[in-house]
């Protein structure tokens, strides 16, 4: 049978068999959201896009917390009597039929006034009726037909969410006054002399100057504050030239239309902050979707319900949640705190966390710890400690997480600042006491001149442009960077620490093998047999892995909790479970899961489960080897050790057993030795590696979902071109140092101008956009090509 | 009184001018999202019933 795609989502919807309106579908979830669609006459969603929804999941009780009007109150932008703002982030949103039905929402739900998606951003803002719909029936709404929104403890502070513009404003207002004065300049560009210039100059000249003082005072005052800041703790930043330039500039051209010398470099200046302004505006452009900056809080709930003594539930804030409260934790709820479970079968998923696919099955009285999620069920627990003070989230209140990390570093452009300022000074010193000598009129005109013309416009562009541009060619590539300086940085790495589960190993595939005596075939179809009855998710993934045979029907068949199961057919038993269930007393060497089989009482037996690696690991070992010290860092036992170390170059270190704590020191000791770590992690228990590290990368299935705060995200699927990455990282920074050259040639001729004592206005209003122009375009240039160097390989290394 | 000031000033009041639309567009957020309108205005009659139906038999094949 062929596969037909699911109208709605695009999954396999042959198997299912379910069809309406002639059109296949992949579960009834699906269909309803058709069928919601097509009464409200909202089918056109499918013409768009073909295939662009999701599933809808089952959220009963999931969204209880939005009935207690604190938290509501916290997530809302905008609340009065009866209308309400809310702007929700949903995930889903990535084409246009997505923005389309969102922004159709009011067709569903008269009480819905306005719905305006931000397809950047992946949010959308619903104005409402407060009156006649709840925000818990609008989040239900939208998760009924796919769109569930994702609500976190993030959202709990909003308020201070103002939106950063001012860069934009600066930009705007440096534009505005470089175009105005670039054209009250043009009748002094080409003629000197005459009446019509002597009657009118002052007037033009003073409209240059009010035109340039909020450019100076306003758009430029990052430069001057951060050269201030830089000089105060005796540093030479690139800010400082920068700012030495754009004070003696406007200071001499102030001076000589006061004193009515000449026109001033009025051009020149707002030009000059134009510039490098329009290179920090492209630099900051950056992924707006994906957030860096994710802790604890961007993943835990907004609310959690309580169960009163007397049996009554109420959702509360969980920062309200207090020792010996009871919780109960439901069907894909997440545990918010370190708790023991009391009631019910708990399975607990800690990928999150650790990056383990595989869930955890825990009894009463076991010790839950928070940030596991509940996959089976609900549960009852009781809280062992508060939010603020669980295990995992301790994690948080390290120092690594308030440190800013570019604080630790010099930039190669700072670097060669320092060597450029105290050149240029001692150039204008040099020339400023040969003029004194022959010409002293001329002296302090040379002295300005060449402060000037050496302020290094290009050399501050040269880097924003390389790092922004490759930050995008990398973006393509599914290699997100937090900003220019993490690929700054990459360049210089010498050591790579990788975690191991989630990180090398593959989230979703399990590798099984089979160790002991032979089955026969009618063992194995017992075993297949038996397999089939159970839900356990090891007893699915073996009878998945298992050949195809008859399903014989058992005679008896029984499931013991946390041990295993048996089963019984002509006169035949089989047991499949844990070691001791199965009666295997032998040594168990293995440190993996792994699930044994008896039958009559006779061991056969074992089947191992270990995860898989990911594509390409070996290779990408032996090639990163040769320029970098590798390790492994594992929060697991050493069970996988073997298999780690005839896979991996000889000299990797494995270290196992390591605390999140443990990653943090490790990778603090090697950097107080002078190492440059990059941390590859996945789970939040790398948080503290991520933070620490010089560059912390954080590796990710579906980037829209989770990852650790970390200074950039690498899509799972090109774990394998870490190499690439790390390699064109380092061309960046030949490309930067070219620039530099390059620059300084512009440098050098302008200096002959201005150390001869002849540089006019026109002269430098020509030479300083040049030299910034040229850089633009040479770094432009030279990063794509490098660019289609690195899409190259991947081609390569795809055949 | 010459007549370059009255052309000075209406030019710096046009410039002025377009200079406030522009602080205005970035005050109300219209440079906070740069994909989305793109997107968007390209919606116009899309909830014609009849026009619907048929392409969705046209995309069946």
């Amino acid at each position: 049978m062929s596969k037909t795609p699911c109208f709605h989502c695009g999954l396999d919807a042959s198997e299912a068999n379910i069809t309406y309106d002639n059109k296949s579908f992949c579960c009834n979830g699906c269909k309803t959201v058709y069928e919601i669609f097509s009464t409200n006459d909202l089918t056109c969603y499918y013409d768009l896009q073909a295939s662009a929804g999701a599933k809808p999941s089952d959220i009963e009780g999931k969204y209880n917390f939005l009935d207690n009007p604190k938290i509501v109150e916290s997530i809302l932008d905008f609340n009065d009597e009866k209308t309400q703002i809310a702007t929700l982030f949903i995930p889903h949103i990535h084409c246009s039929s997505c923005i389309w039905i969102l922004e159709n929402l009011n067709k569903l739900n008269p009480s819905i006034s306005s719905s305006i998606v931000n397809f950047g951003k992946k949010t959308v803002r619903v104005t409402y009726n407060s009156e006649t719909i709840s925000l818990k029936q609008l989040v239900k709404l939208l998760s009924s037909i796919g769109y569930e929104p994702f609500i976190s403890l993030d959202d709990y502070s909003v308020g201070k969410k103002n939106v950063d513009r001012s860069l934009i404003y600066k930009l705007g207002v440096a534009g505005f006054a470089f175009g105005n004065v670039m054209f009250l300049s043009f009748p002094e560009y080409f003629q000197v002399t005459g009446f019509w210039i002597e009657t009118y100059a002052p007037l033009f000249r003073w409209l240059m100057f009010s035109f340039s003082l909020p450019v100076v005072f306003y758009s430029g005052q990052d430069y001057l504050i951060s050269a201030y800041k830089g000089l105060r703790s005796k540093i030479l930043n690139i800010d400082v030239p920068i700012s030495l330039g754009i004070l003696v500039l406007f200071v001499r051209s102030t001076a000589e239309i006061i004193l009515n010398l000449g026109t001033g470099f009025f051009d020149s200046l707002t030009g000059l902050i134009f510039f490098l302004l329009l290179g920090k505006f492209f630099q900051q452009k950056t992924y707006n979707y994906l957030s860096f900056e994710r802790d604890y809080k961007s993943y835990f709930p907004i609310g959690i319900t309580k169960l009163h003594p007397d049996g009554t539930e109420e959702s509360v804030q969980i920062y309200d949640i207090e020792k010996g409260d009871r919780l109960l934790i439901r069907n894909e709820e997440l545990i918010p705190v370190d708790s023991i479970l009391i009631k019910g079968k708990a399975r607990i998923d800690y990928s999150f966390v650790t990056g383990e696919a595989e869930a955890v099955y825990k009894q009463s009285g076991d010790k839950l710890f928070a940030g596991g999620k509940q996959l089976k069920g609900s549960i009852e627990v009781d809280v062992l400690k508060t939010v603020e003070q669980s295990y995992l989230t301790q994690l948080w209140s390290n120092d690594v997480f308030n440190k800013n990390k570019e604080d630790r570093f010099t930039t190669l452009t700072n670097a060669i600042s320092k060597k450029f300022t105290i050149a240029v000074l001692s150039i204008a010193f040099l020339a400023t006491a040969y003029w004194l000598f022959v010409d002293s009129s001329k002296a302090l005109n040379v002295f300005t001149a060449v402060l000037i013309i050496a302020c290094p416009c290009a050399i501050a562009l040269a880097a924003p442009f390389t790092f922004g541009n490759l930050l995008r060619i990398f973006g393509k590539l599914k290699f997100y960077a937090k900003n220019a300086s993490v690929i700054e940085q990459l360049a210089a790495i010498n050591t790579i620490i990788f975690d191991k589960t989630g990180t090398i190993t593959a989230n979703k595939e399990t590798a099984i093998t089979y160790e002991g005596s032979n089955l026969s075939s009618d063992q194995e179809i017992l075993l297949k047999s038996t397999l089939r009855n159970s839900n356990h998710p090891l007893s699915r993934s073996l009878y998945n892995l298992l050949n195809k045979h008859d399903i014989a029907t058992l005679d008896n068949y029984e499931e013991h909790t946390g041990k295993g199961i048996e089963a019984k057919r002509n006169q035949n038993t089989i047991k499949i479970g844990s070691a001791p269930f199965v009666g295997y007393t032998a040594e168990t060497s293995t440190l993996n899961t792994a699930v044994y089989v008896s039958t009559n009482s006779e061991y056969k037996g074992r089947f191992t489960f270990s995860n898989k690696y990911r594509k390409g690991l070996s290779k990408l070992f032996n090639k990163l080897k040769k320029h970098f010290d590798l390790v492994i860092l594992s929060g697991d036992n050493a069970g996988e050790t073997e298999n780690l170390t005839k896979l991996l170059p000889a000299k990797t270190k494995l270290l196992f057993n390591q605390k999140p704590e443990d990653k943090l020191e490790y990778i603090k000791h090697h950097q107080q030795s002078g190492a440059k770590v990059l941390m590859i992690g996945d789970g939040l228990n790398d948080a503290g590696a991520l933070a620490q590290s010089d560059v912390g990368i954080a590796i990710s299935e579906n980037v829209n979902i989770f990852s650790p705060a970390c200074d950039a995200i690498l899509d799972a699927s090109k774990f394998n071109h870490l190499y690439d990455f790390i390699k064109a990282s380092k061309s960046a920074i030949k490309i930067i140092r070219y620039s530099f050259l390059l620059s300084l040639i512009y440098n050098s001729i302008g200096l002959y101008f201005a150390v001869t004592g002849q540089l006019a206005p026109v002269i430098a209003a020509i030479l300083m956009p040049l030299s910034s122009i040229s850089i633009v375009l040479f770094t432009t240039v030279s990063t794509n090509f490098v660019g289609r160097k690195l899409k190259k390989q991947k081609k390569y290394s795809l055949q | 009184m010459s007549v370059i000031y009255i052309l000075l000033t209406i030019s710096i009041i046009v410039a002025i001018g377009f200079f406030v639309a522009f602080i205005v567009a970035v005050r109300k957020g219209q440079f906070d999202d740069s994909y989305t309108p793109s997107v968007r205005v390209l919606f116009e009659d899309e909830l014609i019933k009849e026009k619907t139906k048929k392409t969705i038999l046209t995309k069946k094949d």
